[in-house]
């Protein structure tokens, strides 16, 4: 355990030392401290109702107020509570199914490996944005948590694939076929031997299926297809719209959960640039 | 030869699983076509058994068993018969559906195009001028508009170039006032209405072309021959381009997939935003309206699209790079 927390401490060092992973942990990161501290950062109740519909930006609403008279800029900054727990929720799951996918099919070889490549490739080629909507449509309830249940899964092909390959890198080396030779079981040698080996990989395909979720909720969220009932920045673009946010001249209400869903992707995306440099000191600019 | 067989065996597996997910997704959810489409017929108003089988009757829903049901899907689906929509009723989805598929070809095969080219093209230059202004200039423009939720970047778009400045019409696929056909006025106004749509698309997935593109070549340009190409003397635009980008390119091009797929997952964002009468539009509505046949048919579609898109794309790589026909290379 303790090995466990100090490799985590520097590899955390390691990254800190790449400027853009750096910018990108920051970003990350104020997304995280916003959202924990919603409560008290928001002026007022997102969900409260008591003010003039469709105001203007002012000092009392930073971003106006929407068609039901609500503050654009408390639903923004609960809104981060939505996409960080479909990130990580979505993300994790989707990892999770990768790395059993990938590292079983990549190790196992043989007809596990056709059977599951032959899965994730199939499922590599079905268009996933699609699906979603389709499924999403059948399912009588709307909620996040069926979106982050949708979302793990269509999402996880990509990960798996590029796990498996670096699986296949990894299984002919020494320390592998000694613990084969000591007798040791497959699922302890994946797990236990080689999984530690690919934590910058791992790491990076987490960041890129959060980030696959966090864009693929707000848009099927824009859509109506969620439960517009939530606060999220997917259902504000979703109310902005459907008020003609843009023709009425309340730019902030639409500008803003955007921006906040981009910057939050850019900071993942710097973050992974940073694991991506780490890990292959080649690609440094 | 045995590649191609591979390739398309795939395509035909696929394609199979695609249909099969069509017709079990809907069976395998709760829910009740009918029973929806009589609350939307009746209102509020209370609904018996009776009226519920009439309009099952009349939408042409399935009866019998469930090997019964797939080996009449399967016969109406060779047939090109989907059924009949529901919000166009007695409009059949085929017709809907031919009406709105060749917008989104046009549009999503011309911005595919252009976002390889332009990314492929963007991302050579970052690698051969490593670690210059423009290296971190495209790399970093890139960073941001590949994570920019492809509706926002639509509706920013379709506020500051359609609503405030006027350069561009807000919504449509062709001028209001016309009827599709082929004339030279309507094309110019299809290509009109098509061009903050197309260049919403290309922003967002260039991107991710260029990324790919650009981590691609650093690989090769550090590889033996082009150390050898340099100490030769040769100069470092042919090095660049016969050397670096024509190898990098390749693998470049298994990125195709998933690239493809965001692309259609974003079209489908585009085309409501600027209410484009293409597929992605159609589709959006067909939920909205419980349309359930018109809903499937169109994800058929896309489905069948992508995968054929993918499988040109693998034929295409077979053929320029032999290493894959013999199944070595497969990433």
């Amino acid at each position: 355990m303790r090995a466990v927390v100090a490799s985590l401490v520097s590899s955390f060092g390691l990254l800190w030392s790449n400027w853009r992973a750096r910018l990108g942990l920051v970003m990350v990161g104020g997304f995280i401290v916003i959202a924990i501290l919603a409560p008290w950062l928001a002026p007022y109740s997102p969900t409260s109702q008591a003010f003039g519909r469709m105001l203007p930006p002012s000092a009392a609403h930073l971003l106006g107020t929407t068609q039901l008279g609500q503050d654009v800029f408390s639903q923004l900054i609960w809104g981060a509570r939505t996409s960080l727990l479909v990130g990580a929720a979505a993300g994790g799951l989707v990892t999770l199914i990768a790395i059993v996918i990938g590292l079983l099919s990549g190790f196992l070889q043989g007809w596990v490996d056709d059977v599951l490549m032959l899965l994730t490739n199939v499922a590599l080629v079905i268009p996933g944005f699609p699906l979603m909507i389709v499924l999403s449509a059948y399912i009588p309830v709307h909620g996040v948590g069926v979106i982050i249940i949708v979302l793990s899964v269509t999402g996880w092909a990509w990960g798996a694939r590029v796990l498996r390959s670096q699986m296949i890198s990894l299984r002919s080396r020494d320390y592998v076929a000694s613990a084969e030779f000591s007798g040791e079981s497959v699922l302890r040698i994946v797990f236990r031997e080689i999984l530690p080996n690919m934590t910058s990989l791992i790491a990076a395909s987490f960041m890129g299926a959060a980030m696959g979720a966090i864009l693929g909720e707000a848009g099927l969220e824009f859509l109506g297809f969620g439960n517009p009932q939530v606060v999220s920045w997917g259902t504000m673009l979703y109310w902005a719209e459907n008020s003609s946010a843009l023709i009425a001249g309340q730019w902030a209400w639409i500008f803003a959960p955007g921006l906040a869903l981009a910057l939050l992707g850019v900071g993942i995306a710097f973050i992974n640039f940073g694991i991506d440099i780490i890990s292959n000191p080649k690609l440094e600019a | 030869m045995r590649y191609l067989i591979k390739r398309l065996a795939f395509l035909l597996f696929t394609l199979w699983l695609a249909v099969t997910l069509n017709f079990l997704i809907p069976r395998l959810m709760p829910g009740n076509p009918a029973q929806i489409m009589v609350q939307k017929l009746v209102g509020e108003g209370p609904v018996n058994p009776q009226l519920v089988r009439a309009v099952g009757i009349m939408l042409g829903l399935p009866r019998g068993t469930l090997w019964h049901q797939y080996g009449l899907y399967v016969y109406n689906l060779l047939h090109g018969n989907f059924g009949v929509s529901y919000t166009y009723f007695p409009y059949p989805v085929m017709t809907v559906i031919a009406q709105a598929l060749p917008w989104t070809l046009i549009l999503l095969g011309t911005t595919t195009i252009i976002t390889f080219i332009l990314g492929t093209a963007l991302g050579a230059l970052a690698a051969s001028r490593r670690g210059t202004w423009f290296d971190t200039t495209a790399t970093i423009t890139a960073n941001f508009t590949a994570t920019f939720p492809f509706f926002w970047t639509a509706l920013m778009a379709l506020y500051v170039l359609g609503f405030v400045l006027h350069w561009f019409p807000q919504s449509g696929g062709y001028d209001a006032a016309m009827m599709p056909q082929w004339s030279a006025t309507f094309v110019l106004s299809a290509v009109y209405h098509s061009v903050l749509p197309a260049l919403v698309i290309v922003v967002t997935g260039t991107g991710g072309w260029l990324f790919g593109m650009r981590n691609n070549m650093i690989h090769v340009l550090g590889e033996d021959y082009v150390r050898l190409a340099m100490a030769k003397g040769l100069p470092r635009r042919e090095i660049a381009l016969a050397y670096g980008a024509r190898n990098a390119i390749l693998p470049n091009l298994t990125g195709f997939a998933m690239s493809l797929g965001t692309l259609v997952g974003g079209s489908i964002l585009v085309e409501t935003v600027f209410s484009y009468p293409g597929m992605g539009y159609l589709l959006f509505n067909a939920v909205g309206n419980s349309d359930y046949p018109l809903m499937q048919t169109i994800f058929l579609f896309i489905t069948i699209g992508t995968l054929i898109a993918n499988f040109v794309a693998d034929i295409l790589y077979g053929v320029l790079d032999p290493r894959t026909r013999r199944g070595g290379v497969s990433a």
